[in-house]
């Protein structure tokens, strides 16, 4: 599989580095060369520095059509974009966007997103620990409607193609949380 | 009329006091702290100190009840995330955005943004209008469609110098309306002989462009 890291961060890294040992193609993309330093030696993918909001960078990088697409940035906004630019222009089969604050990654997964908040993943990893009610939110949310530009059809070149008609990003595959702890997020 | 405005920096800023002046309602949302006590010092309280990207601050400001939501940040994703809250998760009627990188033109609109703002591409536009290049001149897109306003200005190489309008054959969908001569707008008719240094305005889509300057400036034009 051909996949497409944004964000080369604590979470990026070691999600780059599992697809690489797994033998998959890996591109990890951040805007800082440093952030590499915590790809292990043996990487063996891309490492591209340059901002994954920028289509052209995006593309010049070889994101098209990438099997897998995480944006994993610090920047909630940051990774919308990149994901939606992902689906959109990039022809991308599944697409994940980080979004950390709750009701932002409810919306989004609403409007076709993939998304996985921190927020509700640790929140409930916590309160489940110390034996208190969940919050109920799943912390990782596959698509429930049709990614947006599908109603707004300004059918401009380049995004032609983008658009779809069923759900894109995780479609009906249900992934797993990415937690240790049992109860954080597992939610069926 | 409410209008709700993300982004306190210069833009934000002086939009939000014009809207005041001209009787509307307005509320702004500036993330930083300093920043938006600056701006409720000198025009009131109606500064929320508050990152507007984030959708539990957009309903505290009243995103619900908005006419219109401005996104004016400096940042392209954060308008499109404000733009796009908005509009799904507040059902806000009409959504603008501030877009820095042209680029991004296709996808926010595509994305479901009413109305982008692109200083660039304005300044662009404006830079292009100045430079007496043989080219066509982009004057303005129509509205929601993908129709352009094109200016020709004729040289002594057009080939279209000594024919008539009606000769001229026309792009599909591109029609001639007007010729500016000696600084004089004079409506199109097809009998109508172009003279060297007319300007002729026509209206079409974008990719009538090649055809279009092949019959209004020629061929040489690419050259200078």
């Amino acid at each position: 599989m051909n996949v497409v890291i944004v964000g080369c961060g604590r979470v990026g890294s070691v999600v780059a580095e599992a697809f690489d040992s797994a033998g998959h193609k890996v591109i990890v993309i951040d805007r800082s060369t440093t952030a590499f330093d915590r790809l292990p030696g043996e990487f063996k993918g891309d490492a591209v520095r340059g901002d994954g909001t920028d289509e052209d960078v995006l593309r010049k990088a070889g994101a098209e059509g990438a099997d897998v697409f995480l944006a994993l940035t610090e920047g909630d906004n940051r990774n919308v974009m990149s994901a939606q630019l992902a689906i959109e222009a990039l022809h991308a089969n599944r697409v994940v966007a980080k979004i950390n604050d709750p009701l932002r990654a409810a919306a989004y997964a609403e409007l076709g997103l993939a998304t996985i908040c921190r927020t509700d993943l640790m929140s409930n990893a916590i309160l489940g620990y110390v034996g208190l009610p969940t919050t109920g939110s799943r912390g990782v949310v596959a698509p429930t409607g049709v990614h947006a530009g599908g109603e707004h059809h300004h059918e401009r070149d380049g995004l032609r193609s983008g658009v779809r008609s069923g759900p894109v990003g995780l479609g009906r595959e249900p992934i797993s949380a990415p937690s240790p702890e049992p109860d954080s997020g597992r939610e069926a | 009329m409410f209008v709700l405005v993300v982004g306190g920096g210069k833009v934000g800023y002086y939009l939000t006091k014009e809207l005041i002046q001209s009787g509307h309602e307005v509320v702004l949302m500036e993330k930083d702290r300093a920043r938006a006590d600056q701006i409720a010092d000198e025009i009131g309280s109606i500064v929320i100190p508050h990152d507007g990207c984030e959708g539990k601050y957009l309903g505290e400001a009243g995103a619900n009840r908005a006419d219109i939501v401005a996104a004016v940040t400096g940042d392209d994703e954060d308008n499109l995330v404000i733009c796009q809250m908005a509009k799904h998760h507040f059902d806000v009627p009409r959504t603008i955005a501030r877009v820095n990188n042209p680029k991004n033109e296709d996808l926010f609109k595509h994305l479901g943004v009413d109305e982008l703002i692109s200083p660039t591409r304005m300044i662009l536009g404006s830079i292009e209008q100045d430079i007496p290049v043989h080219e066509l001149l982009h004057l303005a897109g129509l509205g929601e469609s993908e129709l352009e306003l094109i200016e020709a200005h004729l040289d002594a190489g057009s080939p279209a110098i000594g024919r008539s309008t009606g000769d001229l054959q026309m792009p599909e969908g591109c029609a001639l309306f007007a010729v500016i001569r000696d600084g004089v707008a004079m409506p199109l008719r097809s009998d109508m002989t172009l003279r060297e240094d007319d300007k002729v305005i026509a209206i079409g889509p974008e990719d009538c462009e090649t055809l279009l300057k092949e019959q209004l400036i020629g061929a040489s034009a690419t050259e200078s």
